[in-house]
């Protein structure tokens, strides 16, 4: 379990970090998520002993970092996926890994195979690697060491959206195997589709944290869209049901929740194509949570 | 599908700290597998090859030069100048390539880390004397000279050992002080020019060389007469051990102390 309590980071007169306390909970993934400078790169480094802090504490299973022996059987670290010499090749960056460890060359094979890298891309000079190949090169580092828990700094930077996905599915085994991933990003949507647990945080302080639900829920955010087979009759429906609605595209976007719209078709025997929750309802809450924080006002377009 | 058993617990009460053989044994495999790195290893053994080579063709009018020891030190010239490049590169190189993230999320003790590339940076050096030590003695048995192990050659080797750990450990001190590669090795050889300019202009300075300047505390070891040039054998008197110390404190350890203190302190980006 990893545990940030009262976390402070200070340089200088500038508070990079301002009494940061959340805990990532085995099982389950938690996502840090927040605005460029937010503090999450920050609150990571700490985590993992290469920053010290001003004050608070951050442990993992109750340990400080530097007191965990042979780190990297324990805990998976991808700080930053660019951070690699780039005339190693992939395969010398995992093996000079796997030593420290004590690890079999087997198992760097192993992780290759896991990421995807093929045989003559593990061969070629990280130089040569797009972003995306190193972010899953940091991927196979993190989890040479068959840890229990990880944290990842924006993980899926670089990744196309099949990769997220594959990322989803990674991690989602892991925390099904009973281990703990922190994971950071900038983007709503990343964590949205990888994260169980949201942590966020603007201007080196926590604003809200909890399940989607929970945050979806304190976002007030529960409209939802709706398009049936016939128009007209859910029309008629929405209208005698006193929800509000307004038209949207094919469909209607109808302030309730998605379970009180289904109930609704169902009563008048209504054929549903299309039923999801709004998109948006988070990101709203996002953006209102970090808009003072943000270094660029939003505009009006820019939250369309 | 059946529910995964939790397999993934944090218990680190099986696990023991890394040990320390092996984190050198690391930091000598990241001295040979970039291209930099392997291209010094090379440039250093051959180096010390060529010179002995070279040095067996000048002599060939004067087959009585071509001693042991003669040829042990011919090497040092050039061995003083690559090796502290290999010790400030061990150090710089990881911070230059931001690799430190890696290693320190590794091996967390960031002083163990800074012992393994010395100790790493040693080896290497131990293993370049054992090469010109073997060059010299193939050069000298075929050599021709009357009086090819006419001295003694443990003493001259352990005297050449000293200089070799001297430069290494420099090395090391200035990469860690400075943490930039090119930065450190301009310093390393423009440092003791720049010395050299001053005492020339200043007496004072000059008539202390041999307690403040690294080269003239070190030219006794090297079989010459720091003060008249002439060669010298057998060993040091007290006072120039006395000199070493001091320049080994002056360039050596104030450095490397520093540097660790920078080292300890830095944050990691
Ligand atoms: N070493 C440092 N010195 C000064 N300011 C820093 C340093 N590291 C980070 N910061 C500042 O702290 C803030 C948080 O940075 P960071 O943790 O990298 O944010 P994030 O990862 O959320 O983008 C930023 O304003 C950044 O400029
Ligand atoms: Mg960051």
């Amino acid at each position: 379990m990893i545990s940030v309590q009262g976390l402070t980071k200070t340089y200088g007169g500038f508070t990079a970090v301002d009494d940061v306390s959340f805990t990532a909970e085995p099982g389950r993934v938690t996502g840090f998520l927040g605005p460029n400078g937010a503090g999450k790169t920050t609150t990571m480094r700490v985590l993992t002993g290469l920053t010290t802090a001003s004050r608070g504490t951050a442990t993992i299973g109750g340990m400080r970092y530097s007191d965990i022996p042979n780190p990297g059987l324990h805990v998976g670290v991808l700080l930053d996926a660019s951070a690699q010499h780039a005339g190693r090749t992939g395969r010398e960056v995992l093996t000079l890994s796997a030593k420290v460890m004590g690890l079999p060359a087997r198992r760097v094979d192993e992780m290759l195979e896991l990421v995807s890298l093929t045989g003559s891309e593990s061969k070629r000079r990280v130089r040569n690697y797009s972003l995306g190949m190193r972010q899953r090169l940091g991927i196979a580092n993190a989890l040479l060491g068959d840890p229990s828990v990880l944290v990842l700094d924006e993980p899926a930077n670089g990744l196309d959206p099949a990769g997220i996905h594959w990322m989803r599915g990674l991690l989602k085994t892991f925390a099904d195997q009973g281990g703990t991933v922190l994971l950071s990003s900038h983007l709503l949507h990343e964590v949205e589709i990888i994260a169980d647990e949201m942590v966020m945080i603007g201007n080196g302080r926590i604003v809200a944290q909890g399940t989607k639900q929970d945050m979806l829920a304190q976002a007030g955010g529960h409209g939802c869209f709706v398009t049936a087979e016939d128009g007209a009759q859910l029309r008629r429906a929405l209208d005698g049901s006193g929800l509000a609605y307004a038209q949207a595209g094919e469909g209607f976007r109808v302030e309730a929740q998605p379970v009180q719209v289904g109930r609704l078709a169902v009563q008048a025997g209504i054929v549903l194509m299309d039923l999801r929750a709004a998109d948006g309802g988070l990101e709203r809450l996002f953006l209102e949570l970090t808009a003072p924080t943000q270094r660029e006002q939003l505009t009006e377009g820019a939250q369309a | 599908m059946s529910a995964v058993a939790p397999s993934r617990t944090f218990d680190v009460s099986g696990t023991s700290k890394v040990p320390f053989s092996r984190l050198v044994s690391v930091e000598m495999r990241k001295m040979a597998d970039t291209r930099a790195g392997l291209w010094l290893l090379s440039i250093i053994g051959l180096i010390t090859i060529a010179v002995i080579v070279i040095f067996f063709f000048v002599t060939s009018g004067n087959a009585d030069d071509r001693t042991f020891i003669n040829f042990l030190n011919i090497t040092s010239t050039p061995l003083g100048f690559l090796l502290p490049v290999l010790g400030i590169l061990l150090v710089t190189g990881e911070w230059g390539q931001r690799t430190t993230l890696t290693t320190f999320a590794l091996e967390p003790s960031r002083m163990k880390v800074i012992a393994a590339k010395t100790v790493a940076a040693l080896v290497y050096g131990v293993a370049t004397l054992l090469l010109a030590v073997l060059v010299a003695a193939v050069a000298a048995s075929i050599g021709g000279a009357t009086d090819a192990w006419g001295g003694d050659e443990i003493v001259e080797s352990a005297k050449m050992l000293l200089v070799i750990v001297m430069s290494i450990l420099q090395g090391v001190a200035f990469g860690l002080v400075v943490l930039n590669s090119a930065g450190a090795i301009v310093l390393f050889f423009v440092l003791p020019i720049a010395f050299n300019l001053v005492a020339n202009l200043w007496g004072w300075l000059n008539e202390r060389a041999m307690w403040l300047d690294l080269a003239t505390a070190q030219t006794p070891l090297l079989g010459m007469d720091p003060a008249t040039g002439m060669p010298l054998s057998g060993n040091l008197t007290g006072e120039q051990w006395l000199n070493l110390a001091s320049v080994t404190a002056l360039w050596i350890v104030v450095p490397f102390v520093i540097g660790l203190v920078r080292v300890q302190r830095a944050e990691m980006k």
